[in-house]
């Protein structure tokens, strides 16, 4: 176990090396963690890794006291019941709707067809973006390469997470409006967040300090 | 031959049902020794009944009946037992205890393991206002849980009042009180913060509006709150600290103090309570002080009161049996 006592729940993906920098600067050794990809449980230092999307699943069930992830993540599962402490400052990339470059797609179907197709991997985030800003979207909902679906026309623009805009500039899409911004966050399981409090407090005061 | 039933609801074979029966004898007889008289209510009632209440916790089950009214099951038993006392109870001296251990009815989201039908043991004490009513049912809370043979556990104190009471006393604009709120109900602290640095308030007004939700500790912790004088933090903990100084040491000892409780809209009016086991991820129940509800079904009278879920109480007591983290 860690100096702190607490489980920590940390994201594998472009969120990990930042995540472990952090730990490592408020002592917690996670050269363990780094020297190996397949284990998932690091009992000797309290740390978990799984799916960026996974941490708000096992920080609110008390699974692990605090995690680690995007703010996309939190956005897109509003609903879990998590304590958000802290803006970490690393990871930070832009929610956008992006379509395929030349004329916008997406305003020619609204405006014939009253309703645009969005693909995304965040339906939640896609559907109340457009909901709020008086849209008809039809939301379809993709696992992974999200540039492929204006692309073979299946839809007319995507919701997306980009940090340089790369990939969609590799696939000739543009970014037509930003959604939101999206950095790394400090969770805290509920339950934990009163009765580990000095401890969860004492971790967010030495990341606070170290960021 | 498999025969399914809905998500959400379920069986109890003896092995489990033994255990449960004993967690609510215990409860229940706890509840007597207090002076609290076991109450039945009817799992179904007039939606009209429960609407009336506007807690804002509705039933999800409705079925319209051979007379064409509207039946829902009940969310919860409070909203059962403040109409019990406005209709049985209209001209009874006060203070009525109650005590029930009954299933109740939620909707569910799918896959996130929750209950439709659940077991909840509580009680509701009714015209007895202030402090001493709320130190009587956070002591039976306690005197309950150890009965029940729970070990670790401590209780969330909070208010209802104390963070919009704040807003106010720094003038803080509608609309940003209730973005600001918003941010609270959702757990989100970064959002919180961020909301309050836009207002452009003095250093010392922001800092306590972004410091108080993240405040909790121990009962003797909130003498030095506030600071000295008579701040506005100082005077939204007023109410706290005469419920802090009506518990006995023993009680005490297991409060957590919890600045950082979101009111509930339309519900709590004053102490909120949450059960918090180390075994368990979630609480396994909470109450607080309701007192416009009875008012709503026509005898205005101050109440307060407690749910706790049996089974969640009874998966805390299996893993503190486990040890599995020691306590």
């Amino acid at each position: 176990m860690n100096r702190f006592g607490l489980t920590i729940a940390v994201p594998r993906g472009a969120l990990l090396r930042e995540t472990l920098d952090a730990l490592d600067a408020i002592g917690i050794d996670t050269a363990e963690v780094r020297s190996n990809d397949r284990k998932l449980l690091f009992a000797d230092v309290g740390i978990v890794t799984m799916r960026p999307s996974d941490v708000p699943t096992y920080v609110e069930a008390g699974a692990a006291d605090i995690g680690i992830t995007g703010k996309d993540v939190l956005m897109e599962q509003a609903e879990r019941q998590v304590f958000e402490l802290l803006d970490l400052g690393f990871g930070p990339c832009r929610m956008v709707v992006a379509g395929p470059a030349g004329p916008d797609k997406a305003q020619e179907a609204l405006r014939r067809l009253g309703v645009v197709r969005v693909a995304t991997k965040y339906p939640r985030i896609a559907s109340e973006y457009f909901e709020r800003t008086g849209r008809q979207a039809e939301i379809v909902e993709v696992n992974g390469s999200v540039e492929l679906a204006p692309l073979t026309g299946m839809v007319e623009a995507i919701v997306d997470l980009t940090a340089t805009g790369t990939t969609l500039r590799e696939n000739g899409l543009v970014i037509r409006e930003d959604v939101a911004e999206s950095t790394a966050r400090l969770i805290a399981n509920r339950v934990a967040h009163r009765v580990r409090a000095a401890a969860i407090d004492e971790v967010v005061e030495a990341l606070r300090g170290s960021i | 031959m498999t025969y399914r039933i809905p998500s959400g609801t379920r069986d109890v074979l003896p092995d489990e049902m033994r255990e449960l029966r004993a967690i609510t004898s215990a409860l229940l007889e706890t509840f007597a020794q207090f002076g609290y008289g076991e109450i039945s209510t009817p799992a179904v009632e007039y939606e009209d009944t429960l609407r009336r209440a506007n807690l804002g916790v509705l039933s999800s089950y409705r079925v319209v009946d051979d007379h064409g009214e509207v039946l829902a099951l009940r969310a919860d038993m409070t909203v059962p037992i403040a109409r019990v006392v406005s209709t049985r109870y209209a001209d009874a001296e006060v203070p009525l205890r109650f005590c029930y251990a009954a299933h109740a009815y939620r909707a569910v989201r799918p896959h996130r393991g929750q209950m439709r039908e659940f077991l909840q043991a509580g009680v509701e004490l009714v015209g007895a206002p202030g402090a001493a009513g709320t130190a009587e049912v956070l002591t039976l809370l306690c005197r309950c849980l150890e009965a029940a043979g729970l070990r670790a556990f401590s209780v969330g104190l909070g208010d209802a009042r104390l963070y919009p009471a704040l807003l106010e006393s720094y003038a803080v604009p509608d609309d940003a009180c209730e973005r600001i709120l918003g941010k609270l109900t959702m757990r989100d602290l970064v959002g919180l913060e961020r909301e309050v640095r836009s207002l452009g308030l003095d250093d010392a007004a922001a800092r306590t509006l972004i410091e108080v939700p993240r405040t909790r500790g121990g009962v003797d912790a909130l003498g030095a709150l506030g600071g000295d004088g008579d701040g506005p933090l100082v005077q939204a903990l007023e109410g706290l600290r005469a419920v802090a100084a009506a518990l006995d040491p023993q009680v005490a000892g297991r409060v957590i103090v919890d600045l950082g409780r979101a009111p509930r809209l339309g519900y709590y009016t004053g102490a909120m309570f949450e059960v918090y086991d180390p075994e368990l991820g979630e609480p396994l129940g909470g109450g607080g002080r309701y007192d416009d509800l009875l008012g709503r079904f026509g005898r205005p009278l101050p109440a307060v009161g407690f749910a706790l879920s049996v089974d969640r109480l009874h998966a805390a007591l299996a893993g503190e049996e486990r040890g599995e983290r020691g306590s």
